[in-house]
């Protein structure tokens, strides 16, 4: 990770003379590898395409800025077109009028009845009278689900009868009209898109409610079905915003920036991970990032040039020579600290995992450098398994957690040596199949 | 135009000579493949092959047979189920959150009882809300004998004890549900990994299958996710459920491609009968319609 931003401020250095303006042909060479990258991160190829006409557009002949190479200046241009699509800043989910009703639809395992609880429990800390209501009677014990995680987070639950699902629709919204609850927030049962009954049925249980808000939950893991999805989820039941779940995997979420270009409704939530505070804003910038595989590349430089002493040349260059020392790596590692909050950092910065993506394990790798000495510091392969028990013992870790930080430390090396083969490196990172 | 259709246009021009094709019309092609999920290099692989100057095709039938034969050689051909010399055979069922693992025990544990054996469900899964009660409901309705802890308790004790109660009833086939995880979550994968242990330990050989649940409406992310459950656990089968989606599971290519991993069987709704036993022609059927 840390290679890459040296090996960018190398480029810094080395490019300064090359300006000028982009040519078709630059444009063309990166483009293609962004849409790869966009495909590989499965976003629907209709929207790679129509995407990939618009960035081209903007970016022949634009003049290469001062301080990017062209790929980055192409990246920049599709980041802030992508920006563009997704728009700047959040749109939270805004409800101020009371009793209002919120319907989660979506296909079979896409986590809607997880989604409701946990939106259920936002509003709760809100102090708002919440009641669940299950209208999923066909999944086995979906009922007991959803009435297991109410009652853990002390919020109301509504398991309606009825002899069919629409006869369960009214009970249920009987029962909330007559209980004086601010917001219900209904769970409905999964489907295929292309199952007219069901849709059909679905159609009709929004009428019921009339819901504020109708949102479609969405699978992260979602692929090219995605336009057929929202498509048919709009056409024959209409929603009115997205939440994506299951970002706590390494699946890129293609299918919900799918949805959004071709229906333009905006992505409320993303869902990561089981707990019920798992739950967070869906925020553009970020998820782009992510879309990209790259990191926030850009976002990263700028506040790399801000941070780091790039007048310190000298020591630059020897860094960027490959003698790269855990020095080196510990400064960089303090440099990223000043930058700002670690965890907003990490999901920058690529090749980092989540598990390694906080604050504590970045204090324990410094811990790990403080406690070698100098000569190990600058030629770590003299760290033999004696060594590692002195450096574990010295830092209050383990062995296992000095060979981890000296395994990352040799991947990064190894990026670097990548990255001044190739010209985009970063997008050799994807590991798709094929 | 259906998806079909305009594969039809492609392969119509095919014939009698690619000669007709133009940029658009493999441009057209991409388009289809990458629509089916089967995944950027795989598309530009198969391109390839249509490029070639010297191929021999009259008609589109012959164009047809070209492309399917093509596709057919990189799928596994349709195998069997796993069978321990003494039983119980234990099959264990992992993935990632939401495929449809539960359903699927119901449905292979149906499918085992039509063939006359004899067959132990355990929920392993004690982790997500009301998992056993579904799972136990799936049981009641086949009337099958059940074995599940509520929720925080040992999954792995829950092996220990299904294994004993199979032997002990003379039972041919464990079923293992599990929780569902996400690849990429060291501590739970973990956990599976010690499930695992305890099958083997405590009988030699077990789990006859370790079965990954794929959701045939997944993208290119299935890959990863069979990537990393082969590594961990090493797979021994797939099962690719909602496969009733017009979604069109292209991953599946690059998944035997790059794991030889053979899937076994298709998930094709929410009924018990709605199970397929997995064959390249079942599979090429949908992916070409």
């Amino acid at each position: 990770m840390f290679d890459f931003l040296t090996s960018k401020l190398q480029e810094i250095f080395r490019k300064l003379t090359s300006r000028g303006k982009l040519n078709p042909e630059e444009v063309e060479q990166y483009l293609k590898e962004i849409r790869v990258a966009l495909l590989a991160a499965d976003v629907h190829v209709s929207v790679v395409k129509a995407f990939s006409e618009r960035v081209k557009e903007k970016a022949v002949g634009q003049e290469v800025l001062d301080s990017l190479t062209p790929g980055q200046q192409v990246i920049k241009i599709v980041r802030d077109e992508l920006i563009g699509i997704l728009g700047e800043k959040p749109e939270p989910l805004s409800i101020t009028a009371f009793p209002a009703c919120i319907m989660l639809i979506g296909l079979q395992g896409s986590g809607k009845t997880t989604t409701c609880v946990k939106l259920a429990r936002t509003f709760k800390n809100q102090g708002k009278h919440v009641l669940l209501l299950g209208l999923d009677a066909k999944r086995p014990a979906a009922m007991e689900q959803l009435a297991y995680l109410a009652q853990k987070e002390g919020i109301p639950a509504y398991l309606g009868e009825g002899k069919d699902a629409l006869e369960l629709a009214r009970t249920s919204f009987q029962y909330f009209k007559n209980h004086g609850f601010d917001l219900g927030i209904i769970d409905t049962a999964g489907r295929l898109h292309i199952d007219q009954d069901l849709m059909g049925e679905l159609e009709t249980t929004k009428k019921i409610f009339n819901p504020r808000e109708t949102i479609l939950v969405l699978d992260s893991t979602l692929g090219h079905a995605s336009l057929s999805v929202g498509q048919e989820f709009q056409r024959l039941v209409g929603f009115d915003s997205l939440i994506l779940t299951k970002l706590d995997g390494d699946a890129k979420g293609g299918a919900a920036l799918s949805i959004h270009f071709i229906t333009g409704k905006p992505i409320r939530f993303i869902g990561t991970g089981e707990k019920m505070e798992d739950l967070e804003v869906f925020h553009p910038d970020r998820f782009l990032s992510r879309i990209l595989g790259m990191g926030d590349m850009l976002t990263l430089i700028e506040k790399a040039e801000k941070a780091l002493a790039v007048s310190d040349k000298e020591k630059l260059e020897r860094q960027l020579k490959g003698r790269i020392s855990l020095t080196d790596f510990l400064e960089q590692l303090e440099g990223l600290t000043r930058m700002g909050s670690i965890k907003d950092l990490i999901p920058k910065i690529p090749g980092v995992t989540p598990q390694e993506a906080d604050k504590k394990m970045l204090a324990r790798w410094k811990a790990i450098i403080l406690s070698m000495t100098p000569e190990e510091r600058d030629a770590p392969e003299i760290i033999n398994s004696s060594r590692k028990k002195r450096i574990a013992l010295g830092s209050g870790t383990s062995v296992h957690e000095v060979n981890m930080l000296l395994k990352r430390f040799d991947q990064f090396k190894n990026l670097l040596k990548q990255a001044k083969k190739g010209t985009l490196p970063f997008l050799k990172n994807y590991s798709i199949g094929g | 135009m259906s998806w079909s259709a305009k594969l039809r246009n492609f392969l119509q021009k095919l014939s009698p000579s690619q000669f007709k094709l133009g940029p658009q019309d493999y441009e057209m092609f991409r388009t289809l493949m990458l629509e089916a999920d089967f995944g950027p290099y795989l598309t530009e692989e198969l391109l390839e092959l249509f490029r070639q100057k010297n191929l021999e095709i009259k008609n589109i039938d012959e164009a047809t047979m070209f492309l399917t034969q093509k596709l057919r050689d990189s799928l596994i051909p349709q195998s069997s189920l796993n069978i321990a010399d003494t039983p119980p055979s234990v099959y264990l069922f992992v993935g990632v959150n939401g495929t449809g693992k539960t359903t699927s025990i119901a449905k292979v544990a149906h499918y085992l009882k039509k063939k006359g054996k004899s067959v132990l469900i355990a929920c392993a899964d004690t982790f997500r809300a009301a998992a056993r009660e579904q799972l136990k409901i799936w049981a009641d309705r086949l009337n099958l004998p059940f074995i599940g802890y509520p929720i925080g308790g040992d999954p792995a004790a829950v092996v220990f004890d299904a294994l004993e109660g199979a032997r002990s009833r003379n039972i041919e086939f464990l079923l293992v549900d599990t929780a569902g995880r996400q690849h990429t979550d060291t501590n739970l994968m973990e956990e599976l990994k010690k499930i695992k242990r305890v099958i083997s330990k405590k009988k030699e050989g077990s789990p006859e299958e370790t079965l990954l649940v794929l959701d045939a409406n997944a993208g290119l992310n299935a890959i990863n996710q069979a990537r990393s459950y082969h590594e961990d656990l090493g797979l021994t089968g797939i099962i690719v459920t909602k496969f009733d989606s017009p979604a069109k599971a292209g991953f599946v290519f690059a998944i035997q491609k790059e794991l030889s991993i053979p899937v076994k069987f298709l998930g094709v709704g929410e009924g018990l009968e709605d199970l397929l036993e997995f064959s390249p022609d079942i599979f090429l059927k949908k992916f070409l319609s």
